[in-house]
């Protein structure tokens, strides 16, 4: 309604002009898309224009290359575990941290918030060492261990801000009524906090699905590959095979893509709500 | 045990006060232990450990671990071009990111809190880039610029697309900016997004009836009301820009000729291309203090001029 009334000739031009800015951004998907079902010579040929015949093999040779089943299952396993248990690990900490600002809490917090700083390099030698020393690399237990300890501390910070805002007379309540401290938190507190726990989700899930370089170090079996791994792999073997690259490279972004176009609106009022927190 | 779990439950009243307390711990040791204990195995003793490591010449193979002091240090400040040149790649790169991903991020959520017909749409398309790793999209602009901007140009026949995007110092520079800024303009749109709907409308049309400018609107009242906003897009645009790694890794590998190595780069070819991983956690080591140094400047900088609304 207020869409209607307000809309003028300016209106129009500017909005011609942020659907054209919307096609540029959206030129590298197409030239992307077009040239992933060309045959090599008509990539090479004309990389802008329409297939001549479209080579759906392309697609096929690219799923056994990459193992596209096994890497999304990596990818899947990887994604899903860490987040499930950095979402319960983060919460359950950020909720005592609330409740029982004791100085050990308020100092481990302190701590927590000043790690996020930290970039991955500085730790990464000594943490490769120390997981071969625990018999941690090469497996997925390993990295799903690493990812706990290094999310943690912004999945914390979140939750830490939102429990704050949770009213303490409905634990108080619940308490009366003769729950205990962990059926406060996993009845009453948990449900409350289902928005975070989708925000924290979705951020986690960016990172972890995308990530390279840790996998990198800690998976060298081919079977283990995530995602973009197995990508990384197959560039290196081949280099310039446009015609096999393209389609695997669709393959790659296809699950989160796929992932965003169903979560959208969550994602980016997790993003939202994320980034204000942060 | 069944004990004090039952005295737990019905909360008896004649709990003793060292029972409460037993009951404490076990409650801290449940909700704060296992999120402590990862923390401090992945990243506070790998942490420290790697500030052990820079003063060693630790190679990552040989048992023996010598300590040499500063020396890493001094080699890396006095004698290390690679540093050098990936750390003046990344304050360059870092310094034109954020500028340009910033003002394109505020232009697009500035133009799409108008009543567009379309802008819920072209919300998507912006942010869409952000959901595909750095990896994956290193690869995607390596066509694009090998292939894409080569038809381009031939169509066009303008120049700028012939250019060799990738071989050459000076293009490749801005063709990593090309690709930094159209993954993160779309995040930074929607965080802008939410801090313009946040301005209170009266606020915006009692200064329309006074007769204010578009532009003295954007800067003395839609600029000083976003300012927490734009603490944490700068904030991030910093971080990930002076953490680049994987985009380089993938479109450019670093080159021609390192041009484009990054010092997340650098450190991971000194480690394991140069098998010198004490001099490469010693570099680690000042990259975090660097790191460390700039966000919290920043961080200080922007939120003495956040307002309260």
């Amino acid at each position: 309604m207020d869409v209607q009334s307000k809309y003028s000739a300016r209106t129009l031009i500017l909005e011609i002009i942020v659907i054209l800015l919307g096609l540029v951004f959206l030129i590298p998907f197409y030239f992307l898309i077009i040239n992933s079902v060309k045959s090599f010579g008509d990539i090479l040929s004309n990389s802008a224009s329409w297939p001549q015949q479209f080579v759906w093999s392309n697609y096929v040779d690219a799923w056994k290359a990459i193992d596209f089943p096994s890497a999304l299952k990596n990818s899947l396993i990887v994604t899903i575990v860490s987040n499930l248990l950095l979402v319960l690990i983060s919460a359950m900490a950020a909720y005592q941290m609330v409740r029982h600002p004791s100085r050990f809490n308020r100092i481990l917090y302190f701590v927590l918030v000043a790690a996020m700083v930290i970039p991955f390099q500085s730790i990464m030698l000594p943490l490769m060492e120390m997981a071969s020393a625990y018999r941690l690399s090469n497996s997925m237990l390993g990295l799903i261990v690493s990812y706990l300890g290094f999310g943690a501390p912004l999945s914390i910070f979140l939750f830490h801000g939102f429990v704050k805002n949770v009213p303490l007379e409905i634990e108080q309540a619940a308490r009366v009524d003769g729950s205990n401290r962990y059926g406060v938190f996993f009845r009453i507190v948990c449900p409350l906090m289902m928005p975070m726990f989708v925000t924290v989700i979705i951020l986690n899930t960016l990172w972890i699905w995308n990530d390279y370089l840790l996998p990198s170090l800690m998976l060298s079996s081919p079977e283990m590959r995530t995602i973009p791994l197995a990508t990384y792999s197959f560039f290196g073997q081949y280099t310039k095979q446009w015609d096999m690259a393209l389609p695997a490279l669709v393959l790659g972004i296809t699950p989160i893509i796929i992932f965003f176009l169903f979560l959208q609106r969550y994602i980016i009022q997790g993003i939202t709500a994320g980034s204000v927190k942060g | 045990m069944n004990d004090t779990r039952a005295a737990q439950t019905t909360r008896h009243v004649t709990r003793t006060s060292g029972q409460r307390k037993l009951s404490q711990w076990i409650q801290q040791l449940v909700f704060v232990g296992p999120a402590t204990f990862f923390f401090i195995l992945i990243v506070i003793i790998p942490f420290f450990l790697g500030v052990y490591y820079s003063f060693t010449d630790w190679n990552g193979i040989s048992r023996q671990i010598n300590w040499i002091g500063i020396e890493n240090y001094t080699h890396i400040l006095t004698k290390d071009p690679d540093f050098r040149n990936a750390f003046w790649f990344t304050v360059r790169f870092t310094v034109v990111g954020i500028i340009v991903t910033n003002l394109l991020g505020f232009i697009l959520a500035y133009l799409l809190t108008k009543p567009l017909r379309t802008r819920n749409i072209l919300r998507t398309v912006f942010f869409m880039p952000n959901m595909i790793g750095g990896l994956l999209l290193g690869f995607i602009w390596q066509f694009i610029f090998i292939r894409g901007f080569a038809a381009v140009g031939e169509a066009t026949g303008w120049t700028l697309f012939n250019l060799p995007w990738l071989g050459d110092r000076a293009t490749s520079f801005w063709g990593i900016v090309i690709v930094f800024v159209w993954q993160t303009a779309g995040y930074l749109m929607v965080i802008y997004i939410s801090a313009l709907n946040n301005i209170p409308k009266d606020v915006l049309e009692s200064a329309e009836i006074d007769g204010a400018s578009r532009w003295q609107v954007i800067r003395n009242i839609i600029l000083p009301l976003i300012m927490p906003a734009v603490t944490i897009c700068l904030f991030l645009a910093i971080s990930w820009a002076f953490k680049m790694f994987d985009l380089n890794l993938a479109l450019t590998g670093g080159g021609p000729f390192k041009a484009t190595e990054s010092v997340a780069l650098d450190i991971y070819n000194e480690a394991f291309t140069n098998n010198r991983l004490g001099l490469g956690t010693a570099k680690a080591v000042i990259f975090f203090v660097i790191v460390a140094i700039i966000t919290s400047i920043q961080v200080r900088a922007t939120k003495s001029r956040e307002v309260e609304m």
